[in-house]
């Protein structure tokens, strides 16, 4: 077998990228964030544009909550419950992947 | 009032394929090599799509391959911020043309496979050594780290495979994998008694992808696409006419599938004379399916309208003699007879296939 395991869940540990032929793309026809992906593009919504502004395959995501944390003046504990189900949601989908 | 822009530009660059597969989505008469529309040409029109809002940009065929100036177009859609898929037989695919490719910014294959195994997939395609070409082509995508997805078109004489095929993505390294079911338009229409599965078939395909839906979950997505002479209700097509897709053939024609060359009394408008824009917008042969008010009856009172959209015209006008008319695979369709005929007309033996290619339709 070659390509896939069962990707490990992301923690706040983890330092995710953008799978090759996946990407955050800003429509301004629509003045809409879309997320590229093979053969699909799905609308990103407001907290997903945040996260993924942020995801550029050097950063934890201990550093991607902080930095949001103090950007919102949110409690970090609420930050990163929505970080790391959005993250693994898209570790499902194979749009992140560990850097 | 403003229609939404298209999402997907499906540029079929060539009709030209070394493949001959009986099920081909191009149409019956097919494009000769001197009217398809040069370099510069194609560069405009990916200029104009970007512009109007679309997103992806599919280069498809026949054999996108068979252009020589492929990359120079993969590279001109990534400068205008366009994803590139290309969707392709990969027989012509070595490693200078994909490294050609990757380097042009491609960000995606679509690779195609007749089978699991070697001699009846060569027997589809009509090519003997296609199988160990496409293998060969999967090895070198999946090194190179392009995300690759194959598609495996399904019918009566591969249909107890599908589990092979499904073992075979997995094997290879895909991210995606489609398990199409045959669509009986074209060639597929002309060919339909050598394709057309019976419910048992169609029962085990849908189990073995139900089963490698839960064992791969989070590492393959896999896509399938039903039959649709054996669903209750229609497939969106295309995702409602002129709603989503426009496609560019190889001579400029702008339609809103690839099969809609074969709606009569209407024009097909160029890229040589009109913007896509006003195209979308404006032209009879979009705006004549678009939305809901040209639906007949059942259509027009049905709850699922805005969910099929009323199913599939050209299947209509091939089956019914009517583009107009509901779907006939629709339960609810008056003419859902001529579905149901040609199901319990299914031939014990398949017939031998007639091959696309030039002149043979």
């Amino acid at each position: 077998m070659t390509g896939q395991t069962v990707p490990a869940l992301m923690t706040e540990d983890s330092v995710p990228r953008f799978a090759r032929g996946t990407r955050l793309q800003y429509d301004r026809v629509r003045e809409t964030w879309f997320i590229q992906a093979p053969e699909r593009a799905f609308m990103a919504d407001a907290i997903a544009v945040e996260v993924l502004q942020l995801v550029d395959g050097t950063r934890t995501l201990a550093a991607v909550i902080d930095t949001l944390a103090e950007k919102f003046d949110a409690p970090r504990k609420v930050i990163t419950q929505d970080v790391l189900a959005l993250v693994n949601d898209l570790a499902g989908k194979q749009v992140l992947v560990h850097a | 009032m403003t229609t939404p822009p298209p999402m997907s530009l499906l540029a079929e660059l060539t009709h030209r394929c070394p493949l001959q597969c009986p099920y081909c989505s191009n149409p019956l008469r097919l494009d000769p090599r001197a009217t398809e529309l040069d370099t510069a040409t194609w560069c405009r029109v990916m200029d104009e799509a970007a512009t109007m809002g679309v997103l992806q940009v599919h280069f498809s065929g026949g054999e996108p391959m068979a252009r020589s100036d492929l990359p120079d177009l993969v590279r001109h859609a990534a400068g205008v911020g366009l994803y590139s898929n290309l969707i392709t037989s990969g027989v012509l695919l070595n490693p200078a043309s994909l490294a050609a490719l990757a380097d042009a910014g491609l960000d995606h294959i679509q690779l195609s496979f007749q089978d699991a195994l070697p001699d009846p997939g060569d027997r589809v395609a009509n090519m003997t050594g296609a199988h160990a070409k496409k293998l060969e082509a999967a090895r070198l995508i999946v090194a190179e780290g392009i995300p690759l997805t194959l598609n495996f078109v399904v019918h009566r004489q591969n249909a107890e495979r599908v589990p092979a095929m499904l073992l075979l993505a997995e094997q290879l390294g895909a991210r995606r994998v489609e398990i199409a079911h045959t669509q009986y338009y074209g060639w597929g229409l002309l060919n339909r008694d050598a394709l057309l599965p019976d419910r048992a078939q169609l029962a085990l395909t849908e189990q073995a992808v139900a089963e490698a839906r839960t064992r791969l979950a989070g590492r393959m997505t896999i896509d399938f696409v039903t039959p649709d002479y054996y669903a209750e209700e229609p497939k969106p097509c295309m995702g409602g006419w002129g709603q989503r897709f426009m496609n560019v053939s190889p001579t400029g024609r702008v339609l809103p599938c690839h099969a809609a060359e074969s709606i009569p009394n209407v024009e097909f408008p160029s890229v040589a004379e009109t913007s896509l824009a006003d195209i979308w917008e404006n032209a009879p042969l979009f705006t004549m399916f678009r939305g809901t008010d040209w639906m007949p009856e059942p259509c027009r009172s049905c709850s699922a309208q805005t969910q099929d959209w009323g199913g599939c015209r050209c299947q209509a006008l091939a089956l019914a003699g009517n583009a107009g008319a509901a779907d006939p695979v629709c339960h609810k369709a008056p003419d859902h007879g001529i579905v149901e005929r040609a199901i319990a007309a299914r031939p014990e033996t398949p017939p031998a296939f007639r091959y696309r290619r030039y002149g043979s339709a």
